[in-house]
């Protein structure tokens, strides 16, 4: 990167009609990469997730309090649904964003909407995370023997 | 926009279906998402209430909303590969819409083991 080289037309244009003005910074260009990166990692995820909750052993049947704990007890499957939620629920909410942009039309609306999406959002990525790592396996209520 | 613009290769046409499909997928994956973690919080209630609400999504009705909800996602993921080789890939813009054929091609075949295997665990009850 030696040579700086101007943006097309941006010495001719008066600045007030210069789309490219770095107002709205780069936050736009870093939400549309990570829709495409967490997209990826998501597909990893979300499919691993569904294969080892529905398609192994008993499937749906076999899910129970004593399944969770047989996952959560592996790091490996701890990490793996902290990182599903904390993408999933990015992705989706950048996502919801877009849409209410599009069809919102009225600026109060957008604020309102757009407010009750990301106190959504917080609420459940926090409450997510706590579940994950304040699980306990032997809670009241848990009479199986290893919690004797 | 005018009748005059009917000529777009996009109004009207896949592209656009597929986007539609895109969005009500993503809105519904998202909803889903949050009374999920919901749902999964119980584990810190009691393993009562856990499996109390757990027992009721293990009846065929919910197991075809569960077929329908993994519907959603399998379409919006394979759809969103398509969209991610369209930008990033330099003959994407090229082949979008063999891909989007590949894409439904995949979904059907997916759809069909995964409904295979998830109703017969769950009509062949326990
Ligand atoms: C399974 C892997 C996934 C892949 C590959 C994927 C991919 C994508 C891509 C490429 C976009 C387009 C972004 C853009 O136009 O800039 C998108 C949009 C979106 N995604 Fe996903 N996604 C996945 C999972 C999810 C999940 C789990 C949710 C919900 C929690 C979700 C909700 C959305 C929403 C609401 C949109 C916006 C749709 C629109 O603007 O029309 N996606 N996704
Ligand atoms: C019908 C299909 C599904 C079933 C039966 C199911 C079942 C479960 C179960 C039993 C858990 C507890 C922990 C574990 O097993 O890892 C869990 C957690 C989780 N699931 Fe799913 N799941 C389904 C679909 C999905 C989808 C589509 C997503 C993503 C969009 C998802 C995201 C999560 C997340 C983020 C957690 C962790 C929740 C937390 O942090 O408290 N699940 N799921």
């Amino acid at each position: 990167m030696s040579a700086d080289i101007a943006a097309p037309r941006s010495q001719r244009i008066d600045p007030k009609y210069n789309r490219a003005r770095k107002s709205r910074g780069s936050f736009e260009m870093v939400a549309w990469l990570f829709m495409r990166l967490s997209g990826v990692a998501l597909v990893v995820l979300i499919f691993g997730h569904l294969f080892a909750n529905l398609m192994v052993g008993d499937g749906i049947n076999a899910i129970d309090f004593g399944f969770v704990a047989g996952k959560w007890a592996d790091p490996v499957w701890q990490f793996w649904d902290l990182a599903m939620l904390w993408l999933a629920m990015l992705h989706g909410t950048n996502g919801v964003r877009t849409i209410i942009n599009d069809y919102a039309e009225k600026p109060a609306t957008r604020v309102w909407l757009k407010g009750i999406l990301y106190v959504a959002t917080i609420v459940i990525v926090v409450l997510g995370t706590l579940v994950i790592f304040t699980f306990d396996p032997c809670i009241a209520g848990n009479s199986i023997p290893a919690c004797q | 926009m005018s009748k005059a613009s009917s000529g777009t290769l996009y109004r009207g046409h896949e592209g656009m279906w597929s986007w539609v499909g895109h969005r009500v997928t993503g809105v519904v994956i998202f909803l889903f998402l949050l009374v999920h973690v919901l749902d999964t919080s119980l584990v810190r209630v009691s393993p009562g209430a856990y499996d109390a609400v757990m027992s009721t999504y293990k009846n065929p009705l919910m197991a075809l909303g569960e077929t329908a909800l993994v519907a959603a996602i399998v379409f919006h993921a394979f759809n969103g590969l398509r969209l991610i080789l369209v930008d990033f890939w330099k003959s994407g813009t090229k082949y979008h819409r063999q891909m989007l054929w590949g894409v439904l091609a995949l979904w059907v075949i997916t759809m069909v083991a995964f409904s295979i295997r998830h109703l017969s665990l769950a009509f062949g009850g326990h």
